[in-house]
């Protein structure tokens, strides 16, 4: 025992542990947080949900579309995407607030903080893996219900390009970063149902309320929620023109809305992360 | 080694910890005890740099936790069982945390072995016992093989063979020359595991002490001495005989006296010349349960309160005895249980100073000087042996 030069000084033998030590860096917790995001049950069950229902709505509007044989004009199948995108939306929200509230909510964060003090490397590991995760399913996803859609109905135009690039890693992209609203907004409440709470309200009843304004004197506020609710947004993403309202966003635009909304919840979750107490 | 300076945290207007200064040393088991609501787990999580003190700092090897290099390879912590996702497996966890880390992965299965918990690594932990969860968490404080290990309330939900494994890998990890920080609420436990204590009571520092020199400081150890009791006038005689020469002597329920402050030797001499005759001397030690008890009863915030199913009791009838007797009839009126315990002023209690030899009576010779280092004495686990 080295106890009895414990009053004078530390022990004359500090412990020295033989396994290599190395300094940890990002390129760790990214694989810390890929055995974390694979090793819960909810990501196979959200991510599940989330392509039976791309699938399912998307093809299922499109048979529809189909067996009415309507001429749709000049006017892609691939828009029917957005059907199957909707409620998708809900089940990406629901595991970007799970990726980090449901650390809070069991405690693991604070094993995680201490295995990993830097706050910052946490959440961008998360953050990175959860938007490649879900980037890459959707993209995939969409990909194979849009061939199916275009290849169900034969009354629509045929898709440019850049119609299928939207519709592809557009809406994946968006689907992610709207991902990664829904985890900035779990770091900041920590609260697995009070966040999925708000981000379905983001989501749904902006359209909810715009649809009782009635009152021709809120005539330019529901105008402004029809054009920037979140489903509204995913519509335009497919329409080459503003779908709503003459300078609505349309393309790309709605993408680098989101992304803008996400980078603003995701710096006020760095802030407060760093400073709050765990 | 953890050192930490004029620690305190505010929430709101509660202060749960308040101006702690104390050091951690490595090669040692440092016990830290208080009751519940004391302020151990938020000194550990500021330790840990979870919570930011509101004023003080403490460092880790002369940093704090957050700008240590490496720090999961110098500190390794279990602060809660339950804190891990459920939903994982044991092994998932483990594997996270070492990724994290940079640890290579074949240690996850090498701390799996250490616990105990190979055979489970794949099952979810939400199926695991509060024992196999604290095995769990110990495992994740031993990943990193670290030089700082801090435990809170290690044993919770352990059975016996797991407290023993807890209380043997405690003082195997001090032996290898790492800081070894254990909290507890279990005086007991602390007594078999630690070798130096930290004490605090509301938030603050009550003591900071070697266990032996806490037991001799707040153990108030006694001599029972009983008199025939067919004569009563013994009793008093010996009581005067006792108090003049010095002793302090209390009388106990059944006729009983408590004396302290004379060795037996000599109780027994000034007995004997007073010409009483003793029917019982014997030695009696304050367990160490009792020291703590004595020293944090100022501080115990959630106290319990008899359960007198006041509003079920019919109203009492005058001069009725029995179950509906007011409760605040006095049961013992000579002494209260904690009147026994006189604390007497660190290092001068005669009784304390021996409490380490088991062969040895503390009674047998003179007091030993308390200043003497409490390691003199072999193991730790003999102290307590006789402390209880």
């Amino acid at each position: 025992m080295t106890a009895p030069t414990h009053h004078h000084a530390p022990a004359p033998h500090a412990y020295v542990s033989p396994i290599p030590v190395r300094r940890a860096h990002l390129g760790d917790a990214l694989a810390s947080e890929w055995t974390k995001i694979r090793s819960v049950r909810s990501t196979m069950w959200t991510l599940g949900v989330m392509i039976l229902l791309m699938f399912g709505i998307g093809l299922g509007v499109a048979a529809i579309a189909s067996a009415s044989e309507a001429p749709m004009g000049e006017e892609s199948a691939l828009g029917f995407g957005f059907f199957g995108m909707l409620p998708a939306s809900i089940c990406v929200i629901t595991l970007g607030v799970l990726t980090i509230a449901s650390e809070y909510g069991t405690g693991m964060i604070r094993t995680t903080l201490t295995a990993c003090p830097s706050r910052a490397r946490v959440l961008t590991a998360k953050a990175i893996v959860f938007f490649l995760l879900v980037f890459t399913v959707t993209t995939v996803v969409g990909a194979i219900v849009g061939a199916g859609q275009v290849a169900l109905v034969d009354t629509a135009g045929t898709p440019t390009g850049a119609e299928w690039l939207r519709a592809t890693v557009g809406a994946g992209a968006y689907l992610a970063m709207l991902g990664l609203l829904s985890m900035a907004l779990g770091a900041l409440i920590r609260h697995s149902a009070g966040a999925i709470t708000v981000m379905i309200g983001l989501l749904l009843l902006p359209l909810v309320a715009a649809l009782f304004m009635f009152s021709e004197a809120l005539k330019s506020v529901q105008e402004w929620l029809f054009t920037y609710a979140i489903p509204s947004q995913m519509i335009a993403l497919y329409a080459a023109q503003p779908p709503f309202g003459e300078d609505g966003p349309a393309g790309w635009e709605p993408l680098l809305i989101m992304t803008g909304a996400a980078g603003i919840a995701l710096a006020g979750a760095y802030a407060l992360m760093n400073s709050r107490d765990v | 080694m953890i050192e930490a300076v004029g620690l305190t945290k505010r929430y709101g207007a509660k202060t749960a910890v308040y101006n702690l200064s104390f050091q951690v040393r490595p090669g040692v088991v440092t016990g830290f005890l208080g009751p519940n609501g004391s302020g151990k787990s938020t000194t550990m999580r500021m330790i840990l740099g979870l919570d930011r003190p509101t004023s003080g700092h403490v460092t880790i090897g002369g940093h704090p936790f957050r700008q240590l290099p490496n720090a999961p390879r110098q500190v390794g912590a279990l602060l809660d069982a339950k804190a891990v996702h459920g939903g994982r497996s044991a092994r998932s966890h483990l594997l996270s945390l070492a990724q994290l880390a940079g640890i290579p992965a074949q240690r996850v299965d090498e701390v799996l072995g250490v616990v105990g918990l190979q055979d489970v690594a794949k099952r979810r932990s939400k199926g695991f016992s509060l024992g196999m969860g604290q095995r769990l968490g110990i495992a994740a404080a031993l990943l990193g093989d670290p030089q700082v290990l801090l435990f809170d309330e290690p044993v919770n939900g352990l059975d016996p063979e797991g407290i023993l494994w807890v209380r043997n890998l405690m003082k195997k990890l001090a032996a290898e020359g790492r800081t070894v920080f254990v909290s507890s609420h279990l005086m007991s436990e602390m007594a078999l595991t630690a070798d130096h204590l930290i004490v605090i009571g509301r938030g603050q520092l009550l003591a900071d002490m070697s266990v032996t020199d806490f037991i001799s400081a707040n153990s108030a150890d006694f001599a029972r001495v009983r008199t025939p009791q067919t004569e009563p006038a013994q009793r008093e005689k010996l009581t005067t005989t006792l108090t003049e020469a010095g002793g302090q002597v209390m009388s106990e329920p059944d006729g009983a006296l408590r004396v302290t402050g004379l060795p037996l030797p000599r109780i027994s001499d000034l007995a004997h010349d007073a010409g009483v005759r003793l029917w019982e001397l014997s030695p009696h030690q304050a367990s160490l349960e009792e020291a703590y008890m004595r020293l944090t009863q100022g501080a115990v915030d959630y106290r319990s309160t008899d359960d007198r199913l006041a509003h079920l009791q019919a109203p009492l009838q005058p001069g009725q005895p029995g179950y509906g007797m007011p409760p605040q009839q006095p049961t013992a009126p000579e002494v209260s249980q904690q009147g026994w315990y006189a604390p007497p002023p660190p290092g001068q209690n005669p009784y304390a100073g021996t409490p380490q030899a088991p062969a040895q009576s503390p009674y047998a010779g003179a007091p030993q000087p308390p200043a003497q280092s409490p390691y003199a004495t072999p193991q730790p686990s003999d102290t307590t042996k006789d402390a209880r």
